[in-house]
């Protein structure tokens, strides 16, 4: 289908062709600053992402306005503090908003991290980094079995961008994660920024790292800009900040991965510095280009 | 102590330590890498208040608002990943902050400010149509016992201070010039409320602040209008039920014995 610019889509148009997952197109993070923007022009984007833990609370703008969007566009909801990687048990009562917010918005895609981002009561804000050996797995397993049962649904979990690796750890990331897609059942959320912010950071083969995943079960990809800084000897050390442009290297690295995964959903991320529409828009729009050559039939303006 | 309880005290700890454990590829002590991580928590942290305490800090300053905020997070960090409500008890550790007391104003402002966010965010209530709202002043007889319901989203804050002057000055162009007008002395009341996708804060007299709480709670129209009077000889119902009527608040009415919305 070739939107037109400048027209709606109908919500009937959208409802009558829902898919039960997201397009294999580029999608850009919703933010508040564009709400009323996105509404007004209807961009011809694949898909929009939350942050779910923004929209946990009982009403208000933000529930006004993603619902607008919700009927629009397909939506992935991206959980930022389940903390699947911590010691003690998940909190239930977060998982009880989740619930009820996938069942509100009904999102074609659920993902989480594989990292931990709570402890004793308090939320740390911040995805921390979990050792990988035999005990770790099997809490994250029992974890994600617990978050895909309650949600009655599979989830996508996302690798991590770390900045440290741990003594204890005698399983590499990228078997870690094949072990618990194999043991769960859950999918792939394959950041290839984070990939690369990791394999700088930890000196690891790129290429390598991501032909060691489970990359039949990746079912969506995100990207984003990081910063740069050095460790303590002067080795790179780069962050991963959501804050800038897609750097090229991750531009080519995302090639490498659609190669093997095929035409997936992309996800632009950026959650700080947050810039003027029209930018994210032009970002997504390589994506996009980039999606379409995989995909010659498709009729689509970006893929003329 | 487990791997966690040890990472997780460092990120919080005021000096700047390294939880045991950590491995880097080249060897290199693991302290500055480590540390992004500290900067992640306590920043991304510091931020999130900073954004719910606008006007808070601009009557400090932003260097001097992180250096309180940064000491707030540490003593409480948030206790639910719902960030955006993040700030409860922040209002009373700006009283107890020793450096804080030159601006004794702040910790209300702080306190207004939250409640700005929990307006914000508060349960959705369809407001009475103005047919609804004509039926229900046009029944004379049965309008004393009718219950008011208000908006989830209103709150008010009585402060010996001006804190809607203050906040409202920092709303202008022109904040320093606007500020220089207010008398911080000035006792005022904030009536904090939702209209539609906007929250909107206004200070108002004791008679209505009276007559609000009272429908908070379930009074009935008649008692609470007569109890705003006598906290108040200048009360005036009128203008009271056109201010929640014009703030798009009045969601709906209960008479006893029936309902009706």
């Amino acid at each position: 289908m070739k939107a037109q610019p400048g027209r709606l889509r109908s919500i009937a148009d959208v409802a009558s062709t829902k898919p039960r997952s997201l397009p294999a197109r580029a999608g850009i993070g919703l933010k508040p600053e564009h709400f009323r923007e996105i509404l007004v022009t209807a961009p011809d984007i694949g898909f929009f992402e939350i942050h779910a833990e923004n929209y946990m609370v009982d009403g208000g703008p933000f529930h006004h306005f993603l619902t607008r969007v919700r009927e629009r566009y397909p939506l992935s909801i991206h959980g930022v503090g389940l903390s699947i990687g911590g010691e003690g048990p998940l909190d239930e009562r977060h998982l009880d908003r989740l619930a009820l917010l996938l069942d509100r918005y009904q999102p074609e895609s659920f993902s989480e991290h594989l990292a931990w981002s709570s402890h004793g009561g308090a939320f740390l804000n911040d995805l921390l980094p979990v050792p990988y050996h035999a005990g770790t797995l099997a809490l994250v397993c029992e974890h994600i079995d617990r978050v895909q049962d309650r949600l009655k649904r599979r989830m996508l979990l996302e690798n991590p961008a770390t900045y440290v690796e741990f003594a204890a750890s005698t399983l590499a990331e990228p078997e870690f994660i094949s072990e618990i897609v194999k043991r769960t059942g859950c999918g792939l959320l394959l950041d290839v920024n984070n990939v690369y912010v990791s394999c700088v950071n930890h000196h690891r083969n790129t290429h390598a790292y991501i032909r060691a995943l489970p990359l039949d079960d990746v079912a969506q990809i995100h990207l984003a800009g990081f910063a740069q800084d050095e460790d303590a000897d002067g080795a790179p050390l780069l962050i991963d900040s959501h804050g800038a442009p897609v750097a090229q290297a991750v531009w080519e690295l995302y090639c490498y991965a659609l190669d093997w995964v095929g035409p997936t959903p992309t996800l632009l991320e950026r959650d700080n510095d947050i810039p003027a529409f029209p930018v994210l828009f032009a970002e997504a729009q390589q994506a996009e280009r980039i999606l379409c050559r995989l995909q010659p039939n498709r009729a689509h303006e970006a893929c003329a | 102590m487990s791997s966690q309880s040890a990472f997780a005290e460092a990120l919080l700890a005021e000096e700047v330590v390294c939880p045991p454990g950590l491995a880097t590829w080249n060897g290199s002590a693991p302290g500055k890498r480590f540390a992004v991580y500290r900067n992640n928590v306590i920043v991304s942290l510091i931020d999130a208040l900073a954004d719910s305490f606008p006007v808070t800090q601009e009557l400090v300053g932003e260097q001097f608002f992180r250096a309180l905020a940064r000491q707030f997070v540490r003593a409480a960090p948030p206790r639910s990943p719902v960030l955006a409500l993040y700030g409860d008890g922040f209002a009373e550790f700006i009283e107890a902050f020793p450096a804080a007391t030159g601006v004794p104003y702040l910790a209300d402002v702080a306190r207004m400010e939250l409640l700005r966010v929990q307006a914000w965010h508060a349960a959705d209530a369809d407001a009475l149509t103005p047919d609804e709202i004509a039926r229900l002043l046009g029944d004379p007889a049965a309008l004393p016992d009718a219950r008011l319901i208000l908006h989830p989203s209103v709150r008010l804050l009585r402060s010996p201070y001006a804190v809607v002057s203050l906040w409202a000055a920092h709303q202008s162009e022109s904040a320093a010039l606007a500020l220089a007008a207010v008398d911080p002395a000035q006792a005022e009341t904030a009536l904090v409320l939702r209209n539609v996708l906007d929250v909107e804060i206004s200070a108002i007299a004791e008679g209505p602040a009276t007559f609000i709480l009272n429908l908070q709670q379930g009074v009935a129209f008649g008692q609470a209008a007569g109890q705003a009077l006598a906290a108040d000889a200048g009360f005036d119902l009128a203008a009271s039920l056109g201010l929640l009527i014009r703030g798009g608040v009045l969601a709906g009415v209960e008479f006893p014995g029936s309902t009706h919305s």
